[in-house]
């Protein structure tokens, strides 16, 4: 039998107060409740590049941008059939979010597998933005279970279901693990350094391929073989 | 003569299954990890998976948000014979998909890659993929659905005889810390390698043997067999384990197919079929009857065979 403890569990709003995110530790396990919008390169191209309104007041209705799309139909009379939930992973949005927390006042930010602790520090920890990881990953029927109402979908016609801007209504939605910290620290990162510890160890006797790989290398010098 | 619309209403069953049920042999395998895995927050990702698996279950709602790229396997029996023939058996998995999308609901994945054009049902140019294979004896047809995640865990390389079993479990060593850390590759997964063939072929391999094998399945050829055991033992003794936390469970199994290659290459695919192992199958006999089961059993010998002629079981080599 496993001998693991059971981290802390914490409920918060989707406008949190900087106490609240202050109070937050890596590995906590966090509930939501409040409004959570989904943003993801559809959104983020939309509201920066072509700089179209965001149909939302930011960040009073909700500080919390999930990196989702859900798994949910618009039925024919506009009402909305949302099942399971689940995060993409964020580290494709890295050149979009410094921009987008800036002016959306965004303060929790929920995916999948984190950011760097650089991202963190350059732009999470000025903005007072913590990283929520989701679990699994895909506790989508879990999450989607903390959705008490879809508040409105903004952009499908443009985006398509997918990338559409959903708000949803959350009500002690989660699991999520706090992933990033105010002072910047990333637990991936302090994860894979645990890890790291170990894996010369199960390398051993292996040796790289006679083979390499093109495309990984900014040295046009480069050959594949040697 | 199989009907065409109980292929329809099945392959229909089958998208939302897939979606909603977890294969009994991946969840044996998953609370197996959970119960010795002793890394706090990786024992707390398993025990929420189980439970996610439990509300999908109970609310009927897909256990994934994130649909992956649904697809179908189709296998038929040398004597079987379809209303309407291949294109209405095309369609009617076309249509299935499309309307299993709105009514699960599934996340309408599919998209041009290009334009980015999203028909909002999973169905567009090439999608859903559908495979086929055959089986020498039966008037049966069976639908397999596997809705895999699309962005992860999955590479490709082509190595050399001299590279060696070294040079595999170094690439699959590779794979796994690579898309494992962060749990990009949604782990722990059954583990598909697919090796020799062509690249393409290979990369069909390793995908099948993550996707149409079971949880403690063995390849019948005895030393690849071994193997298997050795690198399921491998990947779970790096350290790591659910989403790149501290653990040691990164593989639920590892399948391993083969197909004969050049003679100079030893090319390799790995795959990982992720915590949401969608995938469920049904025959269709051709009195309409339709038998619901988990395992594609897809690889038969028949579709290992490795010589010029098939030679028949003795059972059916006697009746003839």
């Amino acid at each position: 039998m496993g001998t693991s403890r059971k981290p802390r569990e914490i409920r918060l709003s989707t406008t949190p107060t900087a106490e609240a995110i202050a109070e937050l530790r890596l590995g906590d396990i966090v509930y939501l409740d409040g409004l959570i919008y989904t943003a993801r390169e559809g959104v983020y191209m939309r509201a920066l590049e072509d700089q179209a309104n965001i149909p939302m007041d930011l960040p009073s209705q909700s500080a919390a941008n999930f990196h989702c799309s859900p798994a949910a139909n618009i039925r024919a009379d506009g009402s909305f059939d949302l099942g399971a939930v689940t995060a993409t992973a964020s580290f494709r949005f890295a050149k979009w979010l410094p921009e987008w927390m800036a002016k959306t006042g965004a303060r929790l930010i929920i995916g999948k597998g984190g950011m760097s602790s650089k991202d963190y520090r350059d732009y999470f920890v000025p903005n007072g933005a913590v990283y929520l990881s989701t679990v699994g990953y895909g506790t989508g029927a879990l999450l989607g279970r903390g959705v008490e109402n879809v508040e409105a979908v903004h952009w499908h016609e443009e985006l398509g279901i997918a990338q559409a801007m959903w708000v949803i209504r959350a009500n002690r939605m989660g699991p999520f693990i706090v992933a990033s910290d105010l002072a910047g620290n990333c637990l991936f990162e302090r994860e894979n350094a645990k890890i790291a510890a170990n894996l010369e160890k199960v390398y051993e006797g292996t040796r790289p391929a006679v083979l390499k790989r093109l495309g990984e290398t900014d040295d046009r010098s480069d050959e594949m073989i040697g | 003569m199989i009907p065409i619309d109980i292929i329809e209403a099945t392959a229909n069953e089958l998208m939302a299954k897939a979606a909603i049920e977890i294969p009994d042999d991946y969840l044996t395998g998953l609370k197996a990890a959970a119960e010795s895995e002793d890394g706090d927050l990786s024992s707390f990702v398993l025990h929420a998976m189980l439970e996610n698996y439990d509300a999908a279950k109970e609310d009927g709602r897909a256990m994934c948000g994130d649909t992956g790229t649904p697809r179908w396997y189709v296998k038929m029996g040398n004597e079987a014979l379809i209303e309407g023939g291949p294109v209405a058996l095309e369609a009617a998995l076309r249509r299935a998909t499309a309307d299993a999308t709105a009514a699960v609901p599934l996340r309408p994945n599919r998209v041009h890659p290009l334009w980015r054009t999203d028909h909002n049902n999973n169905v567009g140019i090439g999608a859903p993929e559908i495979e086929y294979a055959f089986e020498p004896d039966g008037e049966w047809i069976d639908l397999i659905t596997v809705h895999k995640g699309g962005l992860f865990g999955t590479d490709y390389r082509m190595l050399f005889p001299s590279d060696g079993i070294e040079g595999i479990k170094r690439f699959y060593l590779d794979s796994l810390v690579a898309f494992g850390k962060r749990g990009l590759a949604c782990q722990p997964a059954i583990i598909g390698i697919g090796l020799g063939g062509t690249k393409d072929a290979c990369m069909v391999l390793g995908k099948r043997a993550a996707c149409l094998r079971t949880v403690g399945d063995r390849n019948s050829d005895p030393r690849i067999a071994e193997i298997e055991d050795e690198f399921k033992e491998l990947g779970n003794s790096i350290g790591m384990g659910a989403m790149g936390f501290v653990g040691k469970h990164m593989v639920i199994d590892c399948n391993i197919e083969v197909g004969y290659c050049h003679t100079g290459g030893m090319q390799m695919s790995v795959h990982a079929f992720c915590l949401s192992s969608r995938r469920a199958v049904a025959r269709i006999h051709a009195d309409g009857r339709v038998e619901h089961r988990t395992d594609p059993d897809w690889f038969t010998p028949y579709q290992r065979r490795e010589t010029v002629e098939w030679e028949l079981p003795a059972s059916h080599a006697k009746s003839a």
